[in-house]
């Protein structure tokens, strides 16, 4: 921090903008050379000495993904779970987190920590009595085996995001219908519902992001090429091609693009919905 | 009208209409329909499972023989014989109390850089919204960003030996010597936005008051920041700090993107240590032990976590 004697001077101005501008390269740099590495041809990625900006632009990698069907197929397969996984976690979510921020009950508090520690439980401990069921109930390397597991992730965050979020609305709000006669029910699909947009997208965003990257369970519980996710066909494709680095860098764009494009619409919401769900739970 | 009154009077008129159950029952049971449906499917998702993989510990031949047999604490004393166990278990400490030793300084120090008012509010917001980029990013991918500029042949070696501070090629995550930095590095780069977003949401909650009066008693920055910033902050700081603890003691897919465990070993943590018991070498009792150890771990510091939210 700045030391008093400067403080009428230009110096901590100048150093905030120092650390600023370092900040921003260790932030964004490797972003910056995955996307422009994406646009390389394969021999110019390790031309020495190094440069970020590429001789030749091209394309040839993305169009080589678009052209392979195998590779559409990882990007339709992740849309589809993270989609279905964020739709089914928000309904769940939604009525879940009506129920935790209206209403006292017994075992609130039981059910509350119960939520939060779900947080904290290890994949891999999970992972292996899932294997054992998947298999056991005949839906090993399926879409049904991917969705339902990953709600297991997704939901406490969900309700957690939620949750904040309704607290901050006035229970004015939904008691309005009430008094009119009318159920809680209604009150929380007709008003609190609608007015919960931002919350809503913040929750949304943030399961998306949950099930796009999610990979362990991807790995395991799916085998055939036509069921594999984003995250598996990078894997698989560092494994079969390891030099093919423009290749796998444009992947990585396409991989990344829906959640950068998600999160760059919603951040304002996204931002607002994380510290409000996180910081003050 | 308060709320449990409303919910009184709707409970009342719902309960005339259907005249079998009585208004006070059925006012109780509205909760609960409400958060069953997440609880319940947290029970079969996680509860069931936990039983499971506990039962699978206790057995030899789990999920691979169909009679697999009672085999007691025999697993887990077979894991504690292991010295690759015991060396994972040191790697990932390190790893781990690396990645949030750093992401704490690394958060604390953008969010302080974005809290100050010498920036132009436009640049700040702008700023705001790329530091948080790398959090976006799928594990898998930072594993291949971190292996292209990490390479030999890499960006980051050349601009190194340019500057005179390595001599020769090095091999990071090819090198025994080398391979757990990189990871941790990765990792860290990684990971530090989430303190990033909270530590400035918590600036933004001190009271400015508290600087002012400091101010008028002759504090300077330092023992401003020492004596309020870091003490208000410090609710947020154990709570993530806890979190990121848990969860990076779990990491599993930037280890085997990057590494895959190796070289020999040397940058096996306990996951990927559990993760090759069960699916490369099939040993899902072994394997299972491995996993209860590791979530009695992250339990037993979930539970400071609780106790540390329930406090605040």
């Amino acid at each position: 921090m700045a030391k008093r004697s400067f403080k009428s001077s230009a110096l901590p101005t100048i150093l905030t903008y120092l650390g600023l501008a370092i900040g921003l390269v260790f932030s964004t740099f490797p972003i910056v050379w995955m996307f422009f590495s994406s646009l390389k041809s394969n021999t110019e990625i390790f031309a020495l000495p190094p440069r970020l900006l590429p001789d030749d632009f091209t394309v040839a990698a993305y169009l080589t993904i678009f052209n392979d069907p195998v590779k559409v197929r990882f990007f339709i397969n992740s849309y589809f779970v993270a989609g279905v996984v964020t739709c089914l976690t928000l309904v769940v979510a939604i009525v879940t987190a009506y129920g935790f921020s209206r209403y006292q009950f017994r075992f609130k508090n039981t059910l509350n920590i119960f939520i939060i520690s779900t947080q904290t439980v290890p994949p891999i401990t999970l992972l292996i009595p899932y294997f054992g069921m998947v298999v056991a109930f005949r839906i090993f390397d399926t879409y049904l085996a991917l969705i339902l597991t990953y709600m297991v992730f997704t939901l406490p965050y969900a309700v957690l995001l939620m949750t904040g979020y309704l607290n901050t609305l006035p229970k004015e709000l939904d008691e309005a219908v009430l008094v009119d006669g009318g159920s809680s029910w209604t009150a929380l699909w007709r008003v609190i519902v609608p007015v919960s947009i931002p919350g809503i997208v913040a929750t949304a965003v943030y399961t998306f992001l949950l099930a796009w990257n999610e990979f362990l369970f991807a790995l395991t519980l799916t085998k055939s090429m036509n069921l594999r996710t984003v995250p598996i066909g990078i894997q698989l494709l560092m494994g079969q091609h390891a030099f093919e680095w423009n290749e796998m860098m444009a992947m990585s764009v396409l991989g990344s693009l829906p959640l950068l494009v998600l999160y760059l619409v919603a951040q304002r919401y996204f931002l607002a919905g994380m510290t409000a769900g996180s910081v003050k739970s | 009208m308060n709320h449990s009154a409303t919910a009184l009077v709707v409970a009342q008129s719902k309960a005339r209409r259907k005249g079998w159950l009585r208004y006070s029952t059925l006012r109780k049971l509205v909760p609960y329909f409400y958060v069953s449906p997440a609880s319940l499917l947290l029970v079969l998702l996680m509860l069931f499972p936990m039983v499971m993989v506990f039962r699978y510990s206790l057995m030899d031949g789990a999920i691979m023989k169909k009679d697999a047999a009672f085999a007691g604490v025999q697993n887990y004393m077979t894991i504690f014989e292991n010295p690759v166990f015991w060396q994972s278990v040191v790697q990932t400490l390190y790893f781990t109390i690396m990645s949030v030793v750093f992401h704490f300084i690394i958060g604390l120090a953008f969010a302080l850089l974005l809290n100050t008012n010498r920036v132009d509010p436009l640049i700040r917001s702008i700023l705001r919204v790329l530091f948080i980029l790398p959090w976006l990013f799928t594990a898998v991918i930072i594993a291949i960003i971190w292996r292209l500029l990490l390479d030999p042949n890499g960006v980051i070696n050349s601009v190194l030996m340019a500057l005179h501070i390595i001599n020769f090629k090095v091999e990071w995550f090819s090198s025994t010597r080398t391979a757990i930095h990189a990871l941790t590095f990765a990792n860290i780069w990684a990971g530090y936005p989430l303190y990033m977003v909270s530590l400035l949401a918590g600036l933004q909650g001190i009271s400015k008051e508290l600087y002012e009066a400091a101010g008028i008693d002759g504090a300077n920055e330092v023992q401003k920041f020492w004596y309020i910033t870091i003490p208000q902050l410090m609710p947020i700081i154990i709570s993530i700090a806890l979190l990121d603890f848990i969860w990076t003691m779990q990491v599993f897919p930037l280890v085997w993107m990057t590494t895959g465990g190796g070289p020999i070993y040397s940058t096996e943590v306990l996951s990927t240590f559990t993760y090759k018991l069960a699916f490369s070498q099939y040993e899902f009792s072994l394997a299972s032990a491995s996993a209860m150890i590791i979530l009695i771990i992250s339990m037993s510091v979930t539970y400071f976590y609780i106790k540390h939210q329930q406090r605040r």
